[in-house]
Order: structure tokens, then sequence, then C-alpha cells
């Protein structure tokens, strides 16, 4: 049970209950991931993705229902316990990069230390600039958001997800605002990271996305309509070898 | 969060919109200012008048007859005559901590001399009275002891008598007719002006008592006793000696009610700088309005912030901030705006008050404390006015503030 990083039973999040505009949008949920995983959670819009995004993320409480998080019951926490939940067991990836403007990328990733509880004290910096190293940023690490690329700036936000160790990194749509090439370079990273172990929650629409993840959650009216393994995972590393092969020779 | 870090961070938001900042710190840039210049304007008049009394001779004890009563009416103040040179010799002889005594006989009179005749106050005063009074000639003499024991007609005149008989001429010297008394110029009394209640201090004749007493004066008690310490602190012990000395001088006993009044200049100078400290508070309250206004200016400001960094907002919550850590920073953010505002405003205040004193020839007067109690203000205003912006960004939902364009 030690290796079950999310455990949801009976979940539900209900807008304006008992009111004519109740809108159920996540309604009644199980859903176990273990240690490992690379879940896709997939749907169209209003299939309750994002709900179940907010509630997973510890952004939101659900209106019912269990939910252990790295083997915690986070769904009945205050606020600030849910900040310290979100500071120091969740790496978000956003659609949008949601970096701080005018601010180097060594800072942006030191933003989630700053604000640290737990007393894992130590050298914040030089914990940033390893994080950055490893999503292959090391020479970028005094340049500010606008003078990096859609690629670049999602690596940041990928390596300020990293910094604090997490046990799961959620990314809600990563690769929406970058174009093919850098949505597999984008790809190829959370591979690399999956590959170390590392925990990852993707939401996205995008089929083609989906199919470098090893499992899809599909949802649909609040409800996991799907849940099934990738059958044949593709390899973003091998895909970008391939693309760069098939450039030269056009 | 430690301190420095969230300093840190405020500083740096600070500086990212510098124009903004530094329109919103004008506000506080010019409340600082307006209340350190008023204030020192109200400090400056203030000292001015302490200047004035101090010219009086702070140390100065006036005694004065006591009020006499009749069948058990009081006649009022002055109405006993009881203060005679017997006082005067009596204070001489037992005092110890009274450094100098004089009698103060005084009249009016017709001076002729010089270019005409002039009416003013002629005084019958000891030698020791210029050190009371501290006061010198600035050209002539004082009076000496055997001036004053041979009874010689010198007189001493002010600046006034000086200006209307003896314009354009040395008086040092010449003949003046005191009451058609015939004297002698010693010496010109140096400039005092006005004294606090408006009277012309210059305008002013002094003799010796005794000169005074044969020549110019009939009755055999005198108005006044002046007398003084060696310092400040032993106006008490001063007064209260004197006290003492006229009670048994005057035979008084256990029961009986004083007979004279005994009065200090201290007194009269705490309630002279009373009245500026009334018009200093009010200039700084005036002041304050600005003040005020520059803080609703921060308020503005931070509100618009709140607003515009909504997304960063957001991104701190999502990446565990908790909505105490957010309202520490924009608290800070404004308090660290209102505190660099307020030192700049004390800068503007010191070099405003300079112009004012070079071009009006006011003294101003700046207090040091003046400098914490505006900085201290000004982080109040800081914290005051950024409070409600900071609770604004405090209570953002995370995830609305994350979808925020």
């Amino acid at each position: 049970m030690n290796d079950v990083v999310i455990r949801v039973e009976g979940l539900y999040k209900i807008y304006h209950p008992d009111k004519p505009e109740e809108v159920r949008a996540i309604n009644g949920v199980d859903l176990s991931i273990e240690k490992g995983e690379m879940v896709a959670i997939m749907g169209t819009s209003g299939s309750g993705k994002s709900s179940m995004m907010n509630v997973i993320g510890c952004l939101d409480r659900p209106s019912k229902g269990a939910y252990l998080l790295d083997g915690v019951r986070v769904d009945n926490l205050s606020k600030d316990e849910l900040a310290d939940i979100r500071n120091t067991k969740i790496g978000f990836v956003f659609q949008g990069f949601n970096l701080l403007a005018r601010t180097s990328a060594v800072e942006n990733v030191e933003l989630p230390l700053m604000y640290d509880r737990s007393g894992r004290k130590g050298d914040t910096k030089a914990m940033a600039v390893r994080a950055l190293e490893k999503v292959g940023l090391g020479n970028r690490l005094d340049h500010e958001p606008s003078e990096l690329s859609g690629g670049q700036q999602q690596r940041v936000a990928i390596a300020r997800a990293l910094v604090t160790e997490p046990a799961l990194i959620l990314a809600d749509e990563p690769t929406g605002n970058l174009d093919t090439r850098t949505s597999i370079e984008v790809m190829a990273l959370f591979q690399e990271l999956n590959d170390q172990g590392i925990t990852i929650v993707m939401v996205t629409h995008e089929p083609d996305i989906a199919q470098y993840m090893k499992r899809i959650v599909e949802m649909r009216d609040g409800v996991i309509r799907r849940d099934v393994p990738v059958l044949d995972r593709r390899n973003a590393k091998a895909d970008l070898e391939e693309r760069d092969a098939l450039a030269m020779a056009g | 969060m430690k301190a420095s870090r969230l300093i840190n961070i405020a500083g740096k938001s600070i500086l990212k919109n510098k124009m903004r900042t530094l329109l919103t710190m004008l506000g506080i840039i010019i409340g600082v200012g307006a209340v350190i210049v008023m204030v020192a304007i109200g400090q400056g008049a203030k000292s001015q008048i302490q200047d004035r009394i101090n010219n009086l001779g702070t140390n100065m004890i006036v005694i004065s007859p006591g009020a006499s009563s009749t069948g058990g009416a009081s006649m009022g103040a002055g109405s006993s005559n009881r203060l005679t040179l017997n006082d005067y010799d009596a204070l001489k002889r037992d005092a110890v901590v009274l450094t100098d005594v004089s009698p103060m006989m005084t009249t009016f009179g017709q001076l002729i001399g010089g270019s005409g005749n002039w009416r003013t106050i002629v005084n019958g005063v000891s030698t020791e009275y210029a050190t009371i009074r501290d006061w010198d000639v600035t050209s002539g003499r004082l009076f000496d002891e055997q001036d004053q024991r041979t009874m010689r007609k010198v007189a001493l005149i002010g600046q006034t008598v000086v200006d209307n008989l003896f314009e354009g001429t040395d008086p040092v010297g010449q003949q003046i007719r005191i009451r058609n008394v015939p004297f002698e110029i010693i010496g010109v009394l140096e400039k005092k002006g006005q004294s606090t209640s408006g009277t012309d201090q210059d305008d002013i004749v002094i003799t010796p008592y005794t000169t005074f007493k044969a020549r110019l004066g009939q009755r055999s008690y005198i108005p006044q006793i002046v007398t003084s310490t060696a310092s400040q602190m032993e106006l008490a012990a001063g007064m209260r000696e004197a006290r003492e000395i006229l009670r048994a001088s005057h035979k008084l006993s256990e029961n009986d009610p004083d007979d004279v009044t005994i009065r200090n200049q201290a007194d009269l100078a705490a309630a002279a700088s009373g009245t500026t400290d009334v018009m200093t508070t009010l200039l700084a309250a005036i002041a304050s309005i600005s003040l005020v206004v520059g803080g609703i200016g921060i308020m503005n400001i931070m509100l618009v912030s709140v607003t515009e960094r909504t997304r960063e907002i957001g991104i701190r919550m999502a990446v565990g901030a908790r909505g105490r850590d957010v309202m520490r920073q924009f608290l800070v953010e404004s308090i660290v705006m209102s505190i660099i505002g307020g030192l700049i405003g004390i800068a503007v205040g010191y070099g405003s008050a300079a112009i004012v004193e070079k071009m009006t020839g006011w003294g101003t007067a700046i207090a040091p404390q003046m400098v914490g109690i505006s900085l201290g203000f000004s982080a109040g205003v800081g914290i005051f006015f950024g409070y409600y912006p900071a609770r604004k960004a405090a209570s953002l939902d995370p995830i609305q503030a994350l979808r925020y364009e």
C-alpha cells in the first residue's frame, strides 16, 4: 500500500448543491495511482477532468469522498494545511507555464523552497540550480521568462515542480501552448523523469500526447468511462530522432 | 518565510515598477516633508520665544507685595505696602541660594536733554540688577558700588531713549534732566527688544536705587525686589529661601498667610512655550492630512497591484504559499514603500526647512526625535493602508487566481 500515491474513493465535487443550477463536476470516482505510474486524464471540456485535477492537486476540497495522497488523508484539511501539502508533495506544471515575470529562472525554481515549512533547510539556490540542470537549462540560470522560448519556459516550470522532490508531478495541459516538436521534447523530458521513478499525472485532451503516457483515464460527465493501459506507447526521444532524420532527408 | 527574504521580495517587486512606485511614494514624501517643515517652523518659533524669555533672565525671581486685607476683605495683589528696603537688606544678608538681589523702584518721568524731551519709565536698582537681567552696556559703563553708596546722579539709558533724544550723537557723558534733576549719562544699555507682553524694554532709564530714593522717590516701600539664582535648577530652592527670609523679616507667625508674591520667569516661559506647542500641533495636524492622502494613494496602488498580480498570487499559492504568506508579502511591500517614502520625505523636509529659513528669516528647528516619529508614522500608514489590499490578496482562491487573465 505504501506504493500508492493517489487513492480516491467515492469522490464527489458538487457545485451549488441542492439548487436548480446544481452541477456534479465529479460524480462518484474511485481511482488509484501507484508510484512510478504515468497517467493521462483525458476528456472533453465539461467532463470533470479539471475539477479532478484541482482536487488531486489539493487546490480544492472534494464535496464528498476520501482522498489519500502519499498515504495521508487530505480531503478534510484546512486551507493552510493544503498549502503545505502542495508545497511538499506536489509539483505543478501548467499550460501557460505560470512563471513569475521579470524573475530569473533560478529564482522561479527557488519559489516553492521559499514557502517550505517542513524544516528541510539547505542551500535553496544550489537546489534550484540542480533542478534546472536536470531539465537541461544549466546554461540559462539567470534568464528571465521573456528571454526564453516556450519550451524552455516549460522546462523551467518542470524544474520548479521537481525542486521540492514531490511525490507527484501534476501537469495540466503542459503542451497546450507549444508547437508539435517542442511538445514532443517536453514529453521526452517527462518520460525521462518517469524513468527515474517520478509519478506523473497529466491532464490533456490531445490523444497524440496521451500516447506517450503509460495509462489513460478517460472521464465523461463526472465519472470515469475508460481506464486502460497504453498498449503501443510511443517513445518521445525516438520520435524526435526520427523527425530529425526525416528533416535531413527532406 | 524569513523577514530578510520578505523584504527582498518586496524590494524586487517595488523596483519592477519604478515610475509607479515613485508616484505612489510621492504622497508619503510630501506628507512627511510637510509635517517636518511645519513642525520645524513651529519649533523654531518656540525656541525664538524661549530666547526672548531667556533675555529677561530665566533665573530671575520677582518678589512683589502680596494682598493686604482690611477687616477680612482682601484688597488684591499689591495692596500690601510691606516690601521695604529692610527686606532687601535681609535678603542680601541671609540669602545663600539667591546670588544677586536688587530692589526695583519705578516711576514715570519726563526727561529733558539732547534734542528735546521724552516721557519714559525710570527704574532705581542696585548694581546687581545687571547680573540678574544679564544686561550690559554697549557704550560707557554700568554704575558701581561707589556710585550707589554716594548716591551719585548717574543714569543708564536704553536704546529707545537714545534714538529719541540723542539721535546721531554719543549720549555718554551728556547731561539729562529727570523730573528736573540733572543726571549724568554714564552708559547706553544693550538692546533687549520687546518683552513677551509687548512692552519696549529699551524705553527705559536706570539709576542707582539710592539716588532714586533720595531724588525721585518719596515712598518708603518698594514695589518689587528682583533676585536670581546661579542656575535654573535652584529656582525652586531660591523661591523657598526668599519666602522664609521675608516671613522672618516680616515677623509672620506659623499660621499667618504669606504677605508677598514670589514668581519666576520659568513659569512664564512654560506658559509661552505652551502656546507655541499648540501652534506646532496645529501645523502638524494640517500637514498630517497630506500624509493620510498619501496613505490612500498607497492603498489605491496596492489594490491595483493585487488585481494586476492575481496570477502571481495564484502561482505562489499553488507552490505552497499560505494566505498569510501572501498577506505578509503585500503588507511588507506597502511598508517598505512608505518607509522609503518617509526617508525621502525627511530629506525633503530638512531641505525645505532650510529654504524656508533662508527665504523668510524665520528660525526653524528640527528635533531629532521628529525623524523617528515621522518614520514610525509612515510605517504606520503603510500598515494601515496596506492591510486591506493585502487581505484581499490573501483571500484569493488559488484556482481562480491561476485562471485569471
